[in-house]
């Protein structure tokens, strides 16, 4: 969002009197000049990276061999094992060392499967070459050939997360191998634990569930039950045909010519199961504030909700996504909505206006069930919430649940964001026990906690 | 894994003959392996050495970031590993000609490892065999003592990027000061720090210890202490008590923790020793790998290259091998190469010391067209860059040899990236053209851990205080506590890190102007009862 408008927002809201305080990092986040760009530069795959000695290794350059080609986790024994011995650790005294929603990948533009793979790194002392990178104004690396000082060589688009940029470059290939068969689902160890709430039945087009099997079809000549009435009636009108039923009034089985293809079977075959359907909107505060561990915190715990829904719901379920600073736009597929940098203001209020925008312009309430999962740190620029609160109470209306996490920051005091006390002030909480869930935790919390947090954000 | 066939196992002998004859020098025992994908997933987490212990960390995917190689000392694709024999490894379906090229640039490579002096410490032992009867040790003890065994390794792991690789090889070309110990003793320790001599009275007794090695030859040495009995009764119980007690500096903090870690002293931990020593000992070994990478590649390139044009075996295969190697060897237009850095610097080198350009009378030139110019024709140029595979490392071989001429001659330069906010564009730019500016660029992308050192004065009260050398980068931060963690864990007491943190005052993405200035300030970091806190040094 331009500052202008950020601007003007902020100066409506210090006119009226409810902005919030303290206002020290609000101003942090008006004078921000960020862009939302889709992770950091320097570790995008798509841009060359100018001084990287060591990556190229004779396998790829000589042999020709795909270095990465399937992934490392083949030779683990289960995922369940390496989760229990991180346990263990943690008995031990040491902390935790598996991560299990940190390295995700989501192929661009593919909704087929999340794969998330367990990772670890090993902790050394190292230099931080972050900073160097900064004093310099951006990393220098290596370049060969014509120009002269200063002449701009060759540029490459800039990919943020507020204008879906459509297909990428580099699409085709890197989902089909990065989804890779013996990588984890992570839905699969989370499946056990959850299930939407509140579904209703409406509009049953699709089906949630998997396939469930009967005996439903018919066939002629062979399968697993005999079908007798249905059998007589096909002899009936061979003999028919044949001509071999002179008397209609008096029929003598005995006589009946039997084809071998007369003979209807049951036969088990696939049902779809119909039930009702679902659309999940996933929404991040993705202002200047949330830098950093929030913001990890947030996307960890929707990367899993979205892992989960994927593999219980066998990609059923419709999911959007929205991200939001002082005004929010919708990204088009999860990929940008887990790396899209944080930058700007905050105004819950705009997310949700856009939800309710789009709910109502596709008329989704009487056909689908909505979820709305939110993430933020708790700051809004709007102490209290009044413009949130209307849009919140629009959603209650056709939301079979909201669950909104907040990350509160190691300096906050517990519970004491504006999100988390306008909304306990409006009551809402009490009132809409079972549509809305809050959920608030400190942003160093473990894995673990996360998911705790999903249970409470869906469970009934 | 199983071996070449015969039949290119033949070529691969043949390669080596043409190896031998071009003045390349290696051991002729060879093994080459053909790999499956498969074989690779677990071969690459273990450095490609079958034989290396097992860890748990092995099995997972671990997060190598781009620009995190820091944390490794080895290059995990290493298509040759430094073992005797040399083990190289294939893939089951090159075509032969591709196969020639390929075991020429191994063959490069094992030249390299069995004669530049930076591997020196790595040519008495075969790496398999040892690492095998390491595996096996650290099998024996996982089944003693469980996973404890895998918590040492770990920690060690951690602080096995500041091994004293250097101190190790400096070990190999001490040189023999010709003077016994009791001399050594007498002017470098008792002199000066028993008996605090002032100068005047040092020099005295240099030139006391000369005028007696002049008159008396062999026996100086001895008359000299005869009278320095004399003078000082107690010398010589001085002297045996130091030997006594005597115990060369650890060279690193593994090594120091290994020799006087109060916790692993305990009886019951001393096995513990044993794994570290392991994890200390392997990392050494692939030291040189990462250091030597421009040059240990340009080496291979310039060799395949070579030799591959003048066998006379695969004739009509000129074409297919153009474009293999023109990928491998090719100076891509941003970004670096280090097959083709490094096989450009060796072809400078020779073509310079053919012409006697690395010489007096070359140096002296000052007219640009005269040294352009200059040839003295010595044919010396093969030699002058075997002698460089033997004695440079990546380091002085940028240092000493990335100048302004070869720069212009290669037409390369710094080239910077930045945002262009209106376009909404990445650009890429030439930065620089001058030398310098392309050696720190070089410079600052080469692998360098950190140097932490151990300042014994200040560890007391049984803290163990380090300190790290501030080069202008911070360490990462993320990482401090866990590292610390685990050597709390090693040393068994409190554990103290002064280092220097970075701030930077906040900014958007890559702005325009002059880049904001980073405040730097000294801290101390204490890792106590597994809890980290810092605390700011004035």
């Amino acid at each position: 969002m331009s500052r202008q408008r950020r601007e003007a927002y902020y100066q409506r809201l210090k006119d009226e009197g409810r902005l919030a305080e303290p206002d020290e990092a609000i101003r942090a986040e008006l004078a921000d000049e960020g862009l939302h760009l889709i992770e950091d530069p320097r570790s995008d795959r798509h841009l060359p990276l100018l001084n990287d000695l060591y990556s190229s290794n004779d396998f790829s350059l000589l042999h020709d061999m795909e270095q990465d080609k399937g992934s490392l986790v083949s030779s683990i024994r289960t995922l369940d094992d390496l989760l229990e011995r991180d346990r263990i650790r943690e008995e031990d005294g040491f902390p935790r060392k598996i991560k299990v929603g940190k390295l995700v990948k989501p192929g661009r533009g593919s909704k087929d499967k999340v794969v998330v793979v367990p990772t670890t790194v090993e902790e050394k002392f190292i230099h931080d070459n972050r900073f160097l990178e900064q004093e310099e104004g951006g990393g220098g690396g290596g370049g060969h050939g014509d120009g002269e000082e200063g002449e701009v060589i060759g540029e490459q688009p800039v990919r943020t997360g507020g204008e879906g940029e459509g297909t990428g470059a580099g699409q085709g290939k890197g989902s089909a191998h990065e989804i890779d068969a013996n990588a984890y689902d992570l839905g699969r160890i989370l499946t056990e634990k959850f299930k939407l709430p509140n579904l209703k039945e409406k509009g049953k087009k699709r089906s949630l569930t998997r396939y469930t099997y009967d005996l439903t079809d018919k066939n002629r000549g062979f399968g697993q039950v005999l079908d007798k009435k249905a059998t007589l009636r096909q002899i009936l009108k061979t003999n028919i045909a044949l001509e071999n039923l002179p008397n209609i009034g008096e029929i003598d089985p005995t006589r009946f010519l039997i084809a071998p293809n007369d003979k209807i079977y049951r036969i088990l075959s696939r049902e779809k199961d119909y039930e009702s359907q679902a659309t999940v909107f996933f929404i991040r505060d993705y202002s200047g504030s949330m830098a950093g561990k929030a913001t990890e915190l947030v996307a960890t715990q929707h990367i899993l909700i979205y892992s989960w829904l994927l593999y219980q719901y066998g990609g059923q379920v419709e999911t959007r996504f929205i991200l939001h600073d002082t005004e929010a736009t919708e990204v088009e597929d999860f990929y940008t909505y887990y790396n899209s940098r944080v930058a700007g203001g905050t105004q819950v209020a705009a997310g949700y206006r856009l939800i309710n925008k789009i709910v109502a312009e596709e008329s989704l309430a009487s056909d689908y069930n909505i979820y709305i999962f939110h993430g933020t740190d708790g700051d809004d620029w709007d102490r209290e919430g009044r413009e949130t609160i209307p849009e919140l109470k629009k959603m209650l209306n056709y939301a079979s649940r909201i669950g909104i996490t907040i990350a509160e920051h190691s300096y906050a005091s517990p519970g004491g964001t504006e999100v988390e006390m306008y909304l306990k002030r409006s009551g809402l909480l009490q009132q809409a026990a079972d549509m809305l869930r809050l959920d608030s935790m400190k942003e160093d919390v473990s894995e673990e906690r996360v998911i705790e947090g999903i249970r409470k954000l869906v469970s009934e | 894994m199983q071996l070449i066939d015969q039949k290119t196992k033949k070529i691969m002998e043949g390669c080596k003959e043409r190896a031998l004859a071009a003045g390349l020098r290696f051991e002729d025992e060879t093994l080459e392996y053909v790999v499956s994908n498969r074989d690779m997933i677990e071969l690459m987490p273990k450095n490609m050495i079958p034989t290396l212990y097992d860890y748990w960390v092995h099995d997972v995917e671990v997060l190598r970031e781009k620009g995190k190689y820091e944390l490794y000392p080895s290059n995990p694709y290493e298509t040759v590993i430094n073992t005797r024999p040399a083990i190289s490894f294939y893939n089951d379906n090159n075509p032969d000609w591709l196969n020639v090229m390929i075991f020429y640039h191994v063959i490069g490579h094992i030249d390299f490892f069995q004669n530049n002096l930076f591997f020196r410490h790595t040519w008495e032992y075969d790496l398999t065999g040892q690492a095998l009867a390491d595996k096996r040790l650290i099998a024996r003890l996982r089944s003693e003592h469980g996973r404890w065994v895998d918590y040492l390794i770990e920690f060690s792991r951690g602080i096995d990027n500041l091994v004293g690789y250097h101190a190790e090889l400096a070990r190999f070309n001490r040189a023999e000061t010709g003077c016994s110990n009791r001399v050594d003793y007498y002017f470098d320790y008792f002199l000066q720090t028993v008996k605090q001599v002032n100068t005047s009275e040092y020099v005295k007794q240099i030139e006391l210890f000369n005028d007696y090695a002049r008159e008396h030859g062999k026996l100086g040495e001895q008359s000299f202490f005869a009278d320095v009995l004399k003078k000082y009764p107690e010398f010589d119980a001085a002297f045996e008590k130091y030997r006594d007690n005597y115990k060369p500096e650890s060279p690193d903090l593994l090594q120091f923790l290994i020799d006087h870690s109060p916790f692993l002293k305990r009886d019951e931990n001393t096995w513990m020793k044993s794994v570290l020593q392991i994890v200390r000992t392997t990392s050494i070994y692939f030291q040189p790998q990462i250091r030597t990478k421009i040059m240990n590649e340009g080496w291979a390139s310039y060799w395949h290259e070579t030799l591959f044009l003048q066998d006379d075996r695969i004739k009509g295969h000129e074409v297919e091998f153009s474009r293999v190697n023109a990928m491998v060897t090719a100076m891509p237009r941003v970004g670096l190469n280090p097959y083709a850095l490094g096989m450009r610097l060796f072809h400078r080198l020779e073509e310079m010391a053919d012409r006697g350009c690395y010489s007096y009378d070359f140096n002296r030139l000052q007219d640009a067209e005269q040294r352009k110019q200059y040839n003295r024709k010595t044919g010396q140029g093969r030699e002058f860059i075997f002698r460089a595979r033997e004695n440079f490392c990546d380091f002085t071989f940028i240092n000493s040899f990335v100048d302004q001429d070869f720069i212009a001659a290669n037409k390369l330069f710094v080239a910077g990236q930045r945002l262009n906010k209106e376009r909404m564009v990445w650009e890429y730019y030439v930065r620089s053209r001058k030398a310098e500016d392309y050696r720190q660029m070089l410079f600052a992308s080469l692998y360098h851990p950190p140097v932490i050192e151990i300042i014994p004065e200040k560890s007391i009260d049984g803290e163990l205080y380090l300190s790290h050398r501030f080069e202008g980068k911070p360490l990462v931060n993320e990482y401090l506590a866990n590292t610390m963690l685990g050597i709390e864990y090693l040393w068994g007491g409190p554990v103290r890190l002064e280092t220097t943190d970075g701030e930077v005052p906040a900014r958007g993405e890559a702005e325009e102007g002059p880049a904001p200035q980073v405040t730097w300030t000294r801290v101390r970091y204490t890792m106590q009862d597994r809890q980290l806190s810092r605390e700011v040094l004035t």
